[in-house]
C-alpha cells in the first residue's frame, strides 16, 4: 500500500539517502561575530539549514509589563525568512515560531545568568535564511554563539541536535526527507560542558530502547559541535583557533 | 574536552580564550573576579575573554561586554528625558541614570528641568550611586562636570577602556599629543573630543579604525599605534 511507510530511506547496509551512516551529523560550519552592529551574532549552516543569530542588550525592558524585578528576560524571536522554503512562508509570527520562540528561551534562560540584570531585556533575533530540517536546534545552537559573542554571562553554552526515526531506524540529525517520512523526531539541547538537559521534545512514538539510542546519538554529537563554536568564538575574538 | 588543559585554555595555541562553560580549575583561596563562578565542579568561566589568573585572583577579562555602572565612574550621558524635577540620561548601560535637580547642572524652578537641561543635550557626569537592580543615579556636583556644548562624543567598546588607556594614561597623552585635541574619556565607553574640525575629525577615525577592531584582542598594540601615531 502507499504511504510515507513505503519510503526507503536507510538500506541494510545502514547507509542514509545521503550516504550518511546512523549515528552522523550533517556537515557544520559555524561562524561568530557576522553581523556588526549587533552586540553578538552568529551564523550556523547545518547541513541544508542557513540561520543567523544576533543578540541585542541588555538593555531597559519595554513595555514595563514584561520587566522581571529579580532578573533579565531574553525576548527571543524566531524567524523563517519566506524564501527559506520552497514553499513561500507568509512573513510574520505564527504559532509554529511563537513556539519555538518560546522553547528556545527556556532552554537559553537555564544557562544566561539573567539574574545580574534585573528589569532589563536581551533581545535574541535568530532568522532562518534556509531551511532543510532541524532549524530549530541550529536556532537554538546560533543563539547561544551570539550569546557568548555578545559577552552576556552564561554558565554554559547550549548545543541542540535532533535524532529520529526511519523504517524502524533511530537515526541522528534527520534531513528534510527522513524528517517529512520519518516516524520519529526527538530534538533535545545539552550544556556542552556539564551535559544538562534544557530542552527536550518529541514528535512520533519510541520505544524506550529506541529513546535511550536517539538520546545517545544526541549526547555524542554535541562535542565536535562544541569545538566549532569554541573555534568561531576564537576566530571572531582573537583567539589563535 | 579532552584538548583543553585545566584553564579552560587550549594545548598548543598562544591566545587562551575562555568561552562560556570552560572549566577553570579549583578556586585555591583566591578571589573571583570578573567572568568566573564556582560551581560543585570547580571554577567555570562565564563570559568569552582572556584568563588572567595569579595568586590572588582569577578572572576573565571579556572581549566584548556592556558597561555596567559603579560609583565615582566618571560617565558622558545624554538627556532622553525630562520631569518636573529630575532627568533621565543614556549613559551606554543597560538602563537609563537619573539625575534629580538637586544634583544638577544648575538651579530651576519645579517644572522648570528643560531650561536648564533638554532632551538631546550631552552632559559629563559621575555616577553617584547605583543599587541592587543596577539602577543608578548620577550627579554633576563635582569637579570638571558640566554640560558639553562643543565638540563631539564618540564611543568605544567599554572592555577597550581598560585595555587602552589603562598604563598610566600613556596612551591618552600620546593621542593629544599627536591630535592636539581636547579628550575627556569616560568609563562607560564614551570620550568627549573638543579642538579644531580636522583634529576632530583625526580623533574620530582613529577611533572608527579601533572600533573595527575592538573584537580582536590580539590586536592591542596596533590599536595603541593608531592613537599615538602622529599621522593618522
Amino acid at each position: 500500500m502507499g504511504g510515507y511507510g513505503d519510503v526507503q530511506m536507510i538500506d541494510e547496509n545502514g547507509i542514509r539517502v545521503d550516504g550518511r551512516t546512523a549515528g552522523d551529523i550533517r556537515p557544520v560550519e559555524i561562524r561568530a561575530g557576522v553581523i556588526p552592529v549587533a552586540d553578538g551574532s552568529a551564523e550556523v549552516i547545518w547541513g541544508g539549514n542557513h540561520v543567523v543569530a544576533a543578540v541585542y542588550g541588555p538593555m531597559e525592558a519595554h513595555p514595563r509589563k514584561i520587566q522581571k524585578q529579580d532578573r533579565a528576560v531574553l525576548d527571543v524571536r524566531y524567524n523563517m525568512a519566506p524564501f527559506s522554503t520552497t514553499d513561500r512562508i507568509r512573513p510574520g509570527f505564527n504559532r509554529r515560531s511563537r513556539e519555538i520562540s518560546k522553547v528556545t528561551a527556556e532552554a537559553l534562560e537555564t544557562v544566561v545568568l539573567t539574574e545580574l540584570y534585573p528589569r532589563s531585556k536581551i533581545r535574541v533575533e535568530i532568522e532562518v535564511l534556509t531551511a532543510e530540517a532541524g532549524t530549530r536546534c541550529a536556532g537554538i545552537t546560533a543563539a547561544s554563539v551570539a550569546l557568548a559573542d555578545a559577552g552576556i554571562p552564561m554558565t554554559d553554552m547550549v548545543i541542540s541536535v535532533a535524532s529520529g526515526k526511519i523504517n524502524g531506524t533511530v537515526v541522528c540529525d534527520l534531513n528534510k526527507e527522513e524528517d517529512n517520512y520519518g516516524e520519529a523526531d526527538l530534538p533535545m539541547g545539552i550544556c556542552a560542558n556539564s551535559g544538562d538537559l534544557v530542552f527536550l521534545q518529541m514528535d512520533g512514538d519510541l520505544s524506550p530502547e529506541e529513546f535511550q539510542q536517539a538520546w545517545d546519538y544526541n549526547m555524542e554529537s554535541i562535542a565536535p559541535v562544541h569545538e566549532l563554536m569554541i573555534d568561531a568564538l576564537e576566530k571572531a575574538n582573537g583567539g589563535d583557533s | 574536552m579532552s584538548d583543553q588543559n585545566a584553564h579552560g585554555g587550549r594545548d598548543g595555541r598562544g591566545t587562551r580564550l575562555a568561552t562560556p562553560g570552560a572549566m577553570l580549575g579549583a578556586r585555591e583561596g583566591r578571589r573571583l573576579g570578573h567572568g568566573v563562578v564556582e560551581t560543585d565542579s570547580g571554577l567555570i568561566a562565564t563570559k568569552v575573554g582572556v584568563i588572567h589568573s595569579d595568586e590572588k585572583l582569577i578572572s576573565v577579562l571579556p572581549t566584548h561586554t556592556r558597561y555596567t555602572p559603579r560609583p565615582d565612574d566618571l560617565g558622558i550621558g545624554v538627556v532622553e528625558a525630562v520631569q518636573s524635577n529630575l532627568w533621565f540620561l543614556d549613559i551606554n548601560a543597560p538602563f537609563n541614570a537619573l539625575l534629580p535637580m538637586s544634583l544638577g547642572p544648575g538651579k530651576a524652578e519645579f517644572g522648570g528641568a528643560r531650561n536648564v537641561l533638554n532632551v538631546g543635550q550631552t552632559v559629563l557626569c559621575r555616577i553617584q550611586e547605583v543599587d541592587e537592580t543596577h539602577s543608578s543615579v548620577v550627579t554633576m556636583k563635582g569637579l570638571g562636570l558640566r554640560r558639553v556644548d562643543s565638540g563631539l562624543v564618540e564611543s568605544l567598546p567599554p572592555h577597550l577602556m581598560q585595555t587602552l588607556f589603562s598604563d598610566g594614561g600613556s596612551a591618552l597623552k600620546a593621542l593629544k599629543a599627536s591630535t592636539q585635541c581636547r579628550v575627556v574619556l569616560a568609563e562607560n565607553g564614551r570620550m568627549w573630543i573638543d579642538g579644531s574640525s580636522d583634529s576632530i575629525t583625526d580623533v574620530v577615525a582613529r577611533i572608527a579604525r579601533i572600533r573595527s577592531m575592538a573584537r580582536d584582542i590580539s590586536n592591542r598594540d596596533d590599536m595603541l599605534a593608531i592613537l599615538s601615531k602622529e599621522v593618522a
